[in-house]
């Protein structure tokens, strides 16, 4: 699955500006064991994968077949409506790890990517592992991690009826979840909500975390769109 | 999926959150109901919604009389008050749609969850794609649009007749009944998915025939086609398919690197 692949940015536009701005704060690196090849003990594998990328402060972590660090609750009560708790939970992400699925953690800095990668590097849990990122970054984090990359998978955007696609920040925001479980209207309805101030850009994004089904929901990122979009006609 | 009536509340907080816009409230019940020939089964509506378990009588009371005073309630958006969305159990054609669409469940074919297989991301240690060759992941759908198979095969069939390698282990080529020919099982060619992955592999000197293909045939769609072009790195980490990108005109700036650690350790 590519759910990590297509994440929009001005660079896909169908008509991009000449200078495009630099995506700077999403880079996710995920782990996979392949059957019968490195799937030996693979749920600690996986638990190691997570608990060192923890060390680095990813805004999210995740595991393909249950979710991330915000999950939907089956049991809330009213009060949810006045205080809901917004704490991710990390630990039950790795708790809840049973077998084979991918895992994944995303950064908001390039630094916090590379640390976690060159500890990676030097466990050698022998799974495979990937960098999903502006293509430069993996790039210059391989040179400075003394990695030699070994495969590559371009994105090459959108074709196709690209009119029945919604505006650019309802792409950036709803794109962040590949598998497409974060609907357009409902990432719209989000945009307005924070531009009529009856929700912050914090609590819309956890919202929007919740929906995506494997944890690779980048919040920090997503605020800073929702920022953006507060003021702009955008 | 169905949404239970005498469960409903017509809150509309699931509206919004379809990702095919397929629910919409029906005026004449005052319930939401669900387009079942939109609707891809995804479960985004049933499992990504948080649950309360409220007594509807009790909160279509609160409603009319908050309606009454034009108070606007102002609810959390992603909560069903009553618990009122039920998952149906699918049949052949239609279990094909949530096989498809929901990613938490995985494929007969592949054994993964997700809509294809785990293409270059563990290439390090199943080679699938070696240097020299290109390996396309063409997803039909993607993003929140949606694709009917009947277009898929299209593709399908003017790839295969350029003579194109389909990935065996991929869902779709496992629902072709002819994969030389790029033809699809008949009687699921009217399912809707909320995406499906076509991959091939060719050598890289027909990339850009392979592409400038596929961007024609994308135009005679119903819906938005996502490409994603892979290859193995040299010894360097050097590879020549970012220059044929660049040169045929697509953006290359984002991707996935695979980091080559993988290796075997199964006993």
């Amino acid at each position: 699955m590519t759910n990590t692949l297509h994440r929009y940015s001005e660079h896909y536009a169908s008509e991009s500006p000449p200078n495009p701005q630099a995506v700077k704060d999403d880079f996710i690196v995920f782990a996979m064991a392949s059957r019968g090849i490195n799937d030996d003990d693979l749920v600690e594998k996986y638990r190691v994968f997570l608990r060192l990328a923890l060390k680095h402060h990813p805004v999210n972590i995740g595991d393909a077949t249950k979710g991330g660090m915000l999950r939907p609750r089956q049991d809330l009560n009213p009060k949810a409506h006045w205080k809901r708790s917004q704490a991710p939970n990390p630990e039950a992400v790795i708790a809840g790890i049973e077998g084979h699925t991918t895992v994944a953690a995303v950064f908001d800095n390039y630094e916090a990517m590379k640390n976690f990668v060159n500890e990676i590097h030097s466990v050698n849990l022998g799974i495979s592992v990937n960098i999903s990122a502006p293509i430069e970054a993996a790039e210059r984090c391989c040179r400075e991690t003394g990695i030699t990359r070994h495969s590559v998978e371009y994105s090459l955007g959108f074709c196709g009826r690209v009119d029945r696609l919604p505006d650019a920040t309802v792409l950036e925001l709803s794109t962040m979840c590949g598998h497409g479980m974060l609907s357009a209207q409902l990432v719209k309805k989000m945009i307005d909500w924070v531009k009529e101030n009856r929700r912050t850009p914090a609590e819309v994004s956890s919202t929007m975390s919740r929906f995506c089904s494997c944890g690779v929901f980048n919040t920090s990122r997503a605020e800073r769109i929702l920022n953006e979009a507060r003021t702009k006609n955008r | 999926m169905k949404i239970d009536p005498h469960k409903c509340v017509a809150c509309g907080n699931c509206l919004p959150v379809c990702p095919m816009g397929a629910i919409y409230i029906d005026p004449s019940l005052n319930r939401a109901r669900i387009n079942t020939d939109e609707c891809v089964e995804c479960f985004t509506c049933y499992r990504g919604m948080s649950k309360e378990h409220l007594n509807p009588t009790f909160v279509r009371a609160i409603r009319k009389t908050a309606q009454f005073f034009r108070f606007r309630f102002d609810p959390e958006p992603d909560i069903c008050p009553t618990d009122a969305i039920v998952p149906e159990e699918l049949s052949w054609p239609r279990l094909v749609r949530r096989a498809f669409s929901d990613p938490q469940v995985p494929h007969e074919s592949t054994g993964i969850h997700g809509r294809g297989t785990a293409e270059v991301k563990t290439n390090d240690v199943t080679d699938r794609v070696k240097q020299g060759e290109a390996g396309f992941v063409v997803e039909f759908g993607r993003p929140g649009i949606g694709a009917r198979f009947r277009d898929i095969e299209r593709v399908t069939r003017a790839l295969a007749e350029l003579g194109v390698e389909f990935e065996s282990n991929n869902p779709v080529t496992s629902l072709m009944t002819d994969p030389a020919r790029g033809l699809i099982r008949p009687e699921i060619l009217n399912e809707k998915v909320l995406s499906a992955i076509v991959e091939i592999k060719t050598r890289l000197e027909d990339v850009p025939s392979v592409l400038k293909l596929i961007k024609e045939l994308s135009r005679q769609l119903a819906t938005v086609v996502s490409l994603g072009v892979s290859t193995r790195c040299g010894g360097a980490g050097e590879e020549p398919l970012q220059e044929i990108l660049e040169r045929q005109g697509y953006p290359t700036y984002r991707g996935k690197t695979n980091l080559g650690l993988g290796r075997v350790t199964n006993q």
